[in-house]
This record gives C-alpha cells, sequence and structure tokens, in this order.
C-alpha cells in the first residue's frame, strides 16, 4: 500500500480531531462570552500578590 | 499620595461621588455617606481591599431594601428564578446593573470570601449578570441578594424574570460556520494537487480518492451549512418574492450537482473548493452582522419595570407578600418608597407623591390624598402608602397599551431590503443570460450548451452581492455602537436612511432629566435673606428644595432657629428677625396668584409677599442646532405628554416649522404616528419612557434616549445614549452614506460578474477560474465596505 493512503488517513484524522475540540469548546459554552474570560485571566496576579503581603500599598499612578 | 489627592477633590473613596459638605472620613479615606463606608468596612474585614486597586472609585451606593427581598423565600418565585436546584445545592443567574469594571468582575467572582456557603460565583460582562452557586442548607437565596445589595452590587428582579423561564443559547450559526471552514480549508488543500500538477503519473493515479473525499467534505457543508439559504429561498418562493436567496441556492446546487457528475463521470475536478468557500464567505457575513449588544434589550415592556411579588395586607391585618399576578381586586396592597405601583387602586392610607414620569412623561411628581385613583406605573416617592387594588394587573391603565396591534407586529415584515430590490431583477438577468447562451450553444455546439447553462449560474452566484450589506451595515453598527449610539440591527441602518419625518418627544428625550432651571421673579431679596432662604432649602428633603437649592448660589451654613415642613404646602423657618415663608401661593400668602401652567415656588419674609421662582426645563446641549441642522432636510414634530407650559420657551428655541403638540396620551401618540405613515411618512420617533413606547413601536425607526443605558428603556430599534444627542444628525446622514456605500459595491461586483459571465458563455469555465474569482471578488467587497465604513465612522467623531 502507497504511503499516501497512510498520509491522507493522518491528516483527516488530525483535522477531525481539531474539528471536533471545536464542537466541544462551542458546546461548554466557551464562545458564550468573549470578553469576561480575557479580565479574569489578569486576576490571579493580583490574588497572589496579596497573599503574600497583605499590607502591600499598590503603585500610585 | 493617592489618598491625599483624594481629600483634596473631596470624592467618595468608594463610589467617587462628590462628598459634599457630610463628608464621613475613615481610614484617612473620605467618603460620601455611611452606605459607601460599610462596604469599605465589608472588604476591609475580608482582605478584599484589592478592589480598590483595579480601579478607583469602583462602587456604587448601597440601597435601603428593607423588606424589598421579603419574596426571595417563597417556594414558587425561588423555583422560577433558579436555573437549577438540589436539595443542597442552588444555581441562579442574577441581573446587576451597576456591573461596569474589572473590579466588579473581581469583587463578585470573589463572594466566597463573604459567604462561605457560596461555592462558585461567575461573571459576564457582556451580559451583566452574575451566576452564582451556593449551599440551599445552609443559606438561601435572599441572604445571597442581599449580600449583593449590601455591598452595592444589587441585582434587578423583575416580572421579567418571572416569565422567561430558562433561557436557550442558539450557537447553530457558530457550529455552521466551523463545519463550512473545516470543509473549505480541507477541500481547498485537497484541489491544489489537480491546479498545478496536470497529466502528472503520481496524480492521475490518485486523483479519484482526492475528488471522493472533498466530495465527502462537502456533503455536510452543503445539506448543514448552506441549509438556511434553501429554505429562505423555498418560502421566498412560495411567497411569490425574488430574494437575494434564491440565486444563491440555484448556485450552491448547481455547483454541487455539476461536480458530482463530473467525478462520477471523470469529466473534471469540479467546484467543491468554490462551494465550499462561497458558504463559508456568506456565513462570515452572517456572522459578522449578528452584533448584538447583550447587555441591552430591545424588547422591554412594562413586565421589565415591574416588581415580581408585592406586599399585601390580608384581612387580620397580616403582611404577606403575594405574586404581582395574584393580586385581585379588593386586596389591600402595601407600596413602600421608591416602589411601583403594579396596579390600579385607590389611595387608603399614607401620604402619596407620585411620580409618573414612566406613564404620561410629565415631570413632576403629583400628590396624592386619601381616596384618589392611584394608576399602576407611578412611582411612589415618599414614605410607606396602601391602597386598595381595583383592577388586576393585565387589565390596568398601563398594561393595556401593549394589548395593542403594534406590539405584535414584527417591523421588518413588509420591508424589502436593499440587497433584496436589487435581487429581483438580478434573479431575472442572469436566468436571461443563462437561456439565451443556452440556446445559443445549442445550435452551434450542443455538447457544451449544459456545461455553459451550468457555468453562467455558478458564477452569477451572487456572493459579492450577498456580502456587501452584512459588511457595511456590521461594521457600521460596530462604530455607532462605540460611540454609544446603540442599534438593534441592520435593517434598522437601511430604515434610518429613509426617513423624512422625525418626531420628539419633550420630556426627558429633548429636556434633560438631571437640571431644571429656575427664573426669580419679584422684589430682589436681601442678603440675609437669600442666606436664610439656601439654608432653609437645605434641609428640605422635597423635590423642588432639592432643585432650587442646587441652583442657588453659595452661602455659608447657618443654624436656623426654627424650621418647620408643612407637608404638601411649603416650609417655614427662622433666623435673626427674618421669618421666611416658601411654598405654594396659598401657603405663602398670595391668594391673588392665578392658575400657571408652570411650576413655581413662592418666597415671602416676614409675610410680606417677595415673589416666586419659576421653574423652566432645562433643554438639552445643542438642540437648537441639532434642529436647525435637520428642519433641512426632515419634517419636526414635537409631540409632548406635557402641559403647554413650555410652548413659548420651544417657540424660541425651535425652528419656526417645528410642530408643537402638547396634552399627548401614549395612544394618542401612537395615532398621530399611524396617521401620517398612512400619509406616506416615514418616522423617526425618539422618546424616552414607557409613555411613548407605543409610538416608538409604531414608528419606522424608534429611538429611545437614555441617561444611562444600563438603565431601562422601553422597547425600540436603537437606544442612543443621551451625552450624544447632538450627534443624531450625523448618524441619519452616516446611515444614508452606508446606502451609497453599498450601492457601489454592487458595481463593483457586478464587474466581477461580468469577467465570470465572459468565461462562463464562451464556455472555458475552469474550477480554477472559479477558485481564483469567487473568493477574490468577495474578498475585495469585504475590504472595500471595511474600509469606506471606517472611513464614515472617522468622520463620525
Amino acid at each position: 500500500m502507497s504511503v499516501i493512503y497512510i498520509v491522507l488517513t493522518v491528516s483527516v484524522i488530525v483535522g477531525i480531531a481539531f474539528f471536533i475540540i471545536f464542537l466541544l469548546a462551542v458546546k461548554s459554552g466557551q464562545y458564550d462570552d468573549s470578553y469576561t474570560p480575557s479580565v479574569r485571566m489578569l486576576f490571579e496576579d493580583e490574588l497572589v500578590k496579596e497573599e503574600l503581603k497583605e499590607s502591600i500599598n499598590t503603585k500610585t499612578d | 499620595m493617592n489618598e491625599q489627592i483624594k481629600m483634596e477633590n473631596n470624592t467618595c473613596f468608594h463610589c467617587g461621588d462628590n462628598c459634599g459638605n457630610n463628608t464621613i472620613t475613615f481610614q484617612e479615606k473620605s467618603f460620601c455617606c455611611n452606605g459607601c463606608k460599610t462596604v469599605f468596612e465589608i472588604f476591609n474585614e475580608n482582605d478584599l481591599t484589592c478592589y480598590y486597586d483595579l480601579q478607583n472609585s469602583p462602587g456604587a451606593i448601597p440601597k435601603e431594601i428593607e423588606g424589598k427581598y421579603d419574596f426571595l423565600t417563597q417556594e414558587n418565585i425561588i423555583e422560577k428564578l433558579t436555573e437549577f436546584r438540589s436539595d443542597t445545592l442552588e444555581i441562579v443567574t442574577l441581573y446587576i446593573p451597576h456591573i461596569h469594571c474589572s473590579s466588579c468582575i473581581w469583587i463578585l467572582e470573589n463572594l466566597n470570601k463573604l459567604n462561605s456557603n457560596i461555592s462558585d460565583s461567575q461573571v459576564n460582562f457582556g451580559k451583566k449578570t452574575v451566576r452564582v452557586t451556593y449551599n440551599s442548607t445552609e443559606t438561601d437565596l435572599k441572604s445571597v441578594v442581599l449580600l449583593l445589595s449590601s455591598i452595592g452590587y444589587e441585582p434587578y428582579i423583575s416580572l421579567d424574570d418571572f416569565k422567561s423561564g430558562k433561557k436557550h443559547i442558539n450557537r447553530t450559526l457558530i457550529y455552521k460556520l466551523g463545519i463550512a471552514g473545516f470543509g473549505f480549508g480541507n477541500i481547498m488543500f485537497l484541489s491544489f494537487p489537480e491546479y498545478f500538477e496536470i497529466n502528472e503519473f503520481w496524480l492521475e493515479q490518485y486523483k479519484h480518492m482526492f475528488r471522493w473525499l472533498m466530495f465527502a467534505l462537502s456533503i455536510p457543508v452543503v445539506f448543514y451549512s448552506a441549509q438556511d439559504y434553501f429554505i429562505s429561498a423555498f418560502k421566498g418562493l412560495k411567497a411569490k418574492l425574488l430574494n437575494i436567496d434564491i440565486p444563491i441556492a440555484l448556485g450552491i446546487s448547481v455547483l454541487f450537482v455539476r461536480s458530482t457528475i463530473e467525478i462520477a463521470f471523470d469529466i473534471g475536478s469540479g467546484f467543491f473548493d468554490s462551494l465550499a468557500g462561497l458558504v463559508f464567505f456568506l456565513l462570515v457575513g452572517k456572522f459578522f452582522q449578528q452584533k448584538t449588544y447583550d447587555f441591552l434589550s430591545f424588547e422591554r415592556d412594562y413586565k421589565s419595570y415591574f416588581p415580581i411579588a408585592i406586599t399585601k395586607i390580608n384581612k387580620e391585618g397580616y403582611e404577606e407578600t403575594i405574586q404581582v399576578y395574584d393580586i385581585e381586586k379588593g386586596d389591600r396592597i402595601l407600596i413602600r418608597n421608591e416602589e411601583l405601583i403594579p396596579v390600579d387602586g385607590i389611595l387608603i392610607n399614607g401620604k402619596a407623591k407620585i411620580d409618573y414620569s414612566f406613564v404620561t412623561g410629565e415631570s413632576q411628581t403629583l400628590s396624592k390624598h386619601s381616596g384618589d385613583k392611584l394608576f399602576a406605573g407611578g412611582k411612589q416617592t415618599t414614605g410607606v402608602i396602601e391602597l386598595e387594588a381595583i383592577k388586576s394587573v393585565e387589565q390596568s391603565y398601563l398594561t393595556q397599551l401593549w394589548s395593542n396591534d403594534v406590539f405584535s407586529k414584527n417591523k421588518e415584515d413588509g420591508f424589502t431590503d436593499i440587497t433584496n430590490t436589487i435581487s429581483k431583477h438580478f434573479t431575472i438577468t442572469i436566468l436571461s443570460i443563462a437561456i439565451i447562451a443556452t440556446a445559443f450553444w445549442l445550435f452551434t455546439d450542443p455538447s457544451k450548451a449544459m456545461n455553459v447553462f451550468t457555468a453562467v449560474l455558478i458564477i452569477a452566484c451572487p456572493c459579492a452581492i450577498a456580502l456587501s450589506a452584512p459588511f457595511t451595515f456590521g461594521n457600521l453598527l460596530r462604530i455607532f455602537g462605540k460611540l454609544k449610539f446603540y442599534i438593534k440591527n441592520a435593517s434598522v441602518i437601511e430604515q434610518l436612511a429613509q426617513i423624512n419625518t422625525v418626531i420628539f418627544d419633550k420630556t426627558g428625550t429633548i429636556t434633560s432629566n438631571k437640571s431644571s432651571n429656575a427664573e426669580y421673579d419679584g422684589e430682589q431679596l436681601s442678603d440675609t435673606e437669600n442666606l436664610v432662604l439656601k439654608n432653609s432649602l437645605r434641609g428640605s428633603n422635597h423635590p423642588l428644595s432639592r432643585t432650587l437649592y442646587y441652583i442657588l448660589d453659595e452661602y455659608n451654613i447657618i443654624t436656623l432657629e426654627n424650621f418647620e415642613e408643612h407637608i404638601g404646602q411649603g416650609i417655614e423657618a427662622r433666623h435673626d428677625d427674618i421669618n421666611l415663608k416658601i411654598g405654594s401661593a396659598n401657603f405663602v400668602g398670595n391668594a391673588a396668584e392665578n392658575a400657571v401652567l408652570n411650576t413655581t415656588v413662592h418666597v415671602s419674609s416676614n409675610d410680606v409677599y417677595k415673589g416666586k421662582f419659576t421653574f423652566y426645563n432645562s433643554y438639552r446641549k445643542g438642540v437648537s442646532k441639532l434642529f436647525n441642522k435637520l428642519k433641512k432636510h426632515f419634517d419636526l414634530v414635537i409631540l409632548s405628554g406635557d402641559n403647554e407650559g413650555e410652548r413659548e420657551n420651544l417657540k424660541k428655541l425651535l425652528p419656526a416649522k417645528t410642530k408643537l403638540i402638547f396634552n399627548q396620551k401614549p395612544e394618542d401618540k401612537l395615532e398621530y404616528i399611524k396617521f401620517h405613515q398612512s400619509e406616506g411618512a416615514k418616522v423617526l420617533m425618539v422618546g424616552d419612557g414607557l409613555n411613548d413606547a407605543g409610538a416608538l413601536a409604531q414608528s419606522n425607526v424608534g429611538i429611545a434616549i437614555s441617561e444611562d443605558v444600563n438603565v431601562f428603556s422601553p422597547a425600540c430599534d436603537a437606544i442612543l445614549d443621551a451625552s450624544k444627542f447632538h450627534q443624531l444628525y450625523s448618524y441619519i446622514i452616516a446611515s444614508k452614506s452606508a446606502i451609497k456605500i453599498i450601492k457601489w459595491s454592487f458595481l463593483l461586483s457586478f464587474f466581477y460578474n461580468i469577467i465570470g459571465l465572459y468565461f462562463a458563455i464562451t464556455g472555458q469555465l475552469a474550477p480554477v477560474v472559479a477558485a481564483i474569482l469567487m473568493p477574490l471578488s468577495s474578498i475585495s467587497i469585504v475590504v472595500f465596505t471595511t474600509i469606506c465604513t471606517n472611513i464614515l465612522g472617522r468622520k463620525l467623531k
């Protein structure tokens, strides 16, 4: 059997795998709110900082 | 350092309001009121002051809510409001209008630090909602709501939440787009070898497998992703309308059938890549046009304003909470300060001061006495009252307006948009070209006839035309949104471009709610008199006193020797040897005062009548300028629910040809617009309150003006932030320009069509030509419209 069959099968499987991941992501609601996660992502740092030094004065603006 | 600056500016550390004279200082920070200080204390105790680091003064003043949420302990109400309920766990999504910055997200997602029974809280910033999961054995919905209210994030719970049930999110367009994109990408890769390497041995051997793979990939694209076009085309044919989806559906089916036949009989490689690309681009256009403002609702009726439950006083004199829909004729109900009256009723007990601005658009509150009739929709503004219901909710005066037909009508019905207008001619032209070309080939070379016929239909598939409007309008919607003009959907822009009559409501629309002007008329007051006047107003909570207080010049604060407020009449105050009376004409002792339409406050000093303050509406900035710009192109009308008191003022302010019509009830406004529409007018209605709801629905385009877009505005087609009111004219002009852009892009796509038709008619349409021409035309249209609308948007700023 020619190697082209293997290559094609692999490429189609990879394509379909990513496609299924996309469908699952949509289904889980990942695309419903495209703004809040971008803000939430930045919070973890603030929290950690606060836990380390509780009475730290924040940077003045 | 930071704090010092704040101290100097004297703004509240929590909410950012001006603290005025009542600054409360706590931990070297100033607060405008005890409420703000309490919120700070709560955050301070729980190590949550990070809240203030993310954003300066992000908070809101917590409101007085005693007893307001008692209804949340009722089983059937909890059942309706919660998303999920088990014995130990409840999940509820609450709408919180105050959510506005990253601090809000942070604090609301850390609710578990304030109440350990809350296991999870997740904010959706766009929708301004928070989804709270809590242990229902340890805490309940009411405590969660009270906790939120106590930190200044009071949720808004209205009758609307009660009926809507579980919301269903529609994600089909994303699925369709994903599948079309997946198909398009893969098919393109599979079709490339044949475009580049013709007649190569290796390719000859495997091309069938490539082709059938492409066929397989195109099946979901045609039968799932493109199904809306087939459905819409079928509907259009049924209604005998040649809409744009007919040539699209025709093109897609011809592409698919011809390609399948080609590969089945080994004639060629088919057009699968063009097919998938076409569907993908069309869906991208659809997706782009679908700009929604999650936090705004354009479909509100009275239910969004009304409470879910109300306190009823039963026969034994006990208070109990009942649902608003369960109120029956004869029930005694209790209305607290700032609560809305949900049914028509008769006042039994208490002093009513009702704000009817929702219903009638009238700006002043009305005092009512025991025995007077109160209409649903009024808001009590002082103290607690008791009333007896004389109708049920659905039969009340205000709610009856919604039984009018206009509210069930869809404005887009009967409106042919620009794309469909052109598609009628387009479809007929393309079909005739196809038939003529086929006929020609039948006589010269019959073997090519079928090839030419299908090629014409394929190449003429109006992908570029179908993309022009969605991309132009979609981009303009976004530009308008950034400029605080929120439009429901693309067809509103088209309708806006066609209007010829502009009708304004007065109160709240061209006047500003925030401030009014007062003019003094009478004997000049001495300095000491002015001093006493200012100080006595300071002590009064009457809305007119508050307004007047802010208008008058600054004076020192003194202690009055005597201060007495006569409810419903006026204030009496004494300082040194001055005895000042401020209030109604009768109270002050000027019985000669004849009834005037304007609101007045009279003043007398030591029982000598001095003069009166007359209140005038304060008009929004740029009203006069806006009207002068509009008058050249449109008929202008003012339709007001108020009395004629402002007629003279308005005449001075507005261009002479503006029609001024006063004393219009909500139904009158609706009828007025209906009448003028029957005479051919295309009406733009600009209003603000529920009293304009009928007019907004009847008009071709209804724009609601809003001081704060998070606060509710009635059902409408667009919401305009009050600060951008003077820009209205340029927004209408921009809509007209958008139509021009679309017409130009139609021309551009015709140009591509002519090139394509040349290949098609001469019978030389190779798959590679289609594969180049189709994406090229689509992409260049998208680029053209995007650049044009961006230039347009830059002019708007």
